[in-house]
C-alpha cells in the first residue's frame, strides 16, 4: 500500500532531549559485541539516551544496534573515528542534550564508569571531563604495550607544553561533555586520530578539560584503528597535526 | 631554424593543451580546473618562443640558462597541485558534512515513518 502520509504531530526533539544525557557509542564491526554494552550502558545509566553511530561497518553492527533500542545513525560509509564521533554530538547538540558520553563500542571502556564521569562533569568545574588509565591508584587494567605506552608519554608531553596542561592519558577517548563542550565538539572535532588533538583545540577554544581516574579492559573484539605498522605514520601525523593545531584559525568560537 | 629544446617544449605544450581541451570537450574536466592548465600551457609557449625574460630570468638567479624553462614549468606546475591540494580539502570537508548530514536524516526518516505507523493518516 502506498501511502502519501502527513504524519501526526510527533515529537522527535523534545521527546529524546528528556533523558538530557545521550551515550555516544561509535561502532566498526561490533555486531557481536554492542548489543552487550548497549545494555549495561543502560543498566549503569538509565534514562539516559543510546546513540550508535554505525561507521560503515560491513556486518550487522547497525541493525543489531537498533534492535537493541540505540539511536542508530548509519553513516552512508565509513567516515573514520574522528567524523563518526562528531556526528553523535552533532545529534546531541541539534538535539539539545545538556550532557553526552562518548564511549567506545570495542568494549575498552565499561560502561559502568559513566555515572562517574557525569557526576564529575556535575561538579561544573570543567566543561569535559575524560576517564583517564594512569591516573587509577591500583596497576590494574589495560594501559596498552610499552611502546604504545612510551608513544602516549610523548603525545602528553608535546600536548603539555602547547597547553601548559599536561593531560596523563592523551589517547583516552572516554568522556563525559557538557553542553558547551557538546556544542564545541560538534562543529569542531578533528579527524583520523581525534583525541589528542582534541586536547589541545579545546584548550585554544577556553574549554576546561579535567582528567578522572577510569579503568579500561582489553578491547572485547575488532580490531585497533592502530596497528604496529601503522603507528610510526600515526605518531608523525599527530605530533605535526598537534603543532598545527596550535596556529590553525578556529573554525567555531563558541 | 628552430632548436631541439624550443621543439620539444612546443610538443609538451601543444599536448597538454590538446589533452585539456579534449577532457573538458568530453565534460570529464570542468573549464574552472581547466584554467590553470590551460594559462600554464599558453604562459610556457609564450616563453619558449620569446626567450628574453628567460635570458632575464636566468641572468636574476644564476639557473643554468637551458634549465630556465623547466624550472619555470615545474614551478607552474606546483602551483597547479597546490591549488588542487585545496580543492581536495574542501572536497573531503564537504563530503564527511555530507555523509553527516545522512546519517542524521536517515534516522529523522525512520522516526517519522514509525510514527505515522502509530498514528495512520485519517482517510480522505
Amino acid at each position: 500500500m502506498i501511502q502519501t502520509t502527513v504524519p501526526a504531530p510527533i515529537q522527535i526533539a523534545s521527546g529524546d532531549s528528556a533523558a538530557r544525557v545521550v551515550v555516544i557509542i561509535p561502532a566498526y564491526n561490533e555486531a557481536g559485541h554492542i548489543a552487550q554494552i548497549i545494555d549495561r550502558v543502560r543498566a549503569s545509566v538509565p534514562g539516559a539516551a543510546v546513540c550508535v553511530i554505525n561507521d560503515g561497518s560491513k556486518d550487522d553492527t547497525g541493525r543489531v544496534a537498533a534492535a537493541a533500542g540505540a539511536i542508530t545513525l548509519n553513516m552512508p560509509f565509513n567516515v573514520g573515528i574522528g567524523a563518526a564521533v562528531q556526528t553523535g554530538f552533532l545529534y546531541a547538540y541539534r538535539h539539545d542534550y545538556a550532557m553526552a558520553v562518548r564511549l567506545d563500542g570495542d568494549g575498552q571502556h565499561p560502561p559502568e564508569i559513566i555515572p562517574a564521569l557525569l557526576e564529575a562533569l556535575q561538579r561544573g568545574d570543567a566543561d569535559m571531563i575524560i576517564g583517564s588509565r594512569f591516573l587509577t591508584a591500583e596497576p590494574a587494567g589495560y594501559r596498552g604495550t610499552l611502546p604504545r605506552r612510551i608513544g602516549i608519554r610523548l603525545l602528553a608531553w608535546v600536548i603539555g607544553w602547547l597547553t601548559g596542561e599536561p593531560p596523563t592519558d592523551p589517547t583516552s577517548g572516554l568522556l563525559a561533555a557538557n553542553r558547551r563542550a557538546i556544542a564545541f565538539c560538534a562543529h569542531e572535532y578533528p579527524h583520523d586520530y581525534p583525541e589528542p588533538e582534541a586536547r589541545v583545540l579545546m584548550h585554544r577554544a577556553g574549554l576546561r578539560v579535567r582528567e578522572v581516574p577510569a579503568a579500561m579492559r582489553e578491547r572485547l573484539g575488532g580490531v585497533s584503528s592502530i596497528t604496529t605498522a601503522r603507528s610510526v605514520y600515526y605518531m608523525s601525523k599527530v605530533l605535526l597535526a598537534l603543532l598545527l593545531d596550535a596556529i590553525r584559525m578556529p573554525r567555531w568560537k563558541g | 631554424m628552430m632548436d631541439r629544446q624550443t621543439l620539444v617544449g612546443l610538443i609538451v605544450t601543444l599536448g597538454i593543451l590538446l589533452g585539456v581541451l579534449e577532457l573538458v570537450r568530453r565534460r570529464r574536466l570542468r573549464e574552472e580546473y581547466s584554467l590553470l592548465w590551460i594559462l600554464t600551457a599558453l604562459a610556457l609557449t609564450v616563453l619558449n618562443l620569446w626567450s628574453a625574460p628567460l635570458d632575464w630570468f636566468a641572468a636574476l638567479t644564476g639557473i643554468f640558462r637551458p634549465t630556465v624553462l623547466f624550472v619555470i614549468a615545474v614551478g607552474f606546475f606546483l602551483l597547479i597541485l597546490l591549488y588542487y591540494s585545496t580543492v581536495l580539502t574542501r572536497l573531503a570537508d564537504q563530503n564527511k558534512d555530507l555523509a553527516q548530514e545522512i546519517a542524521l536524516l536517515r534516522h529523522e526518516i525512520e522516526q517519522l515513518r514509525r510514527a505515522g505507523q502509530d498514528h495512520p493518516p485519517a482517510e480522505g
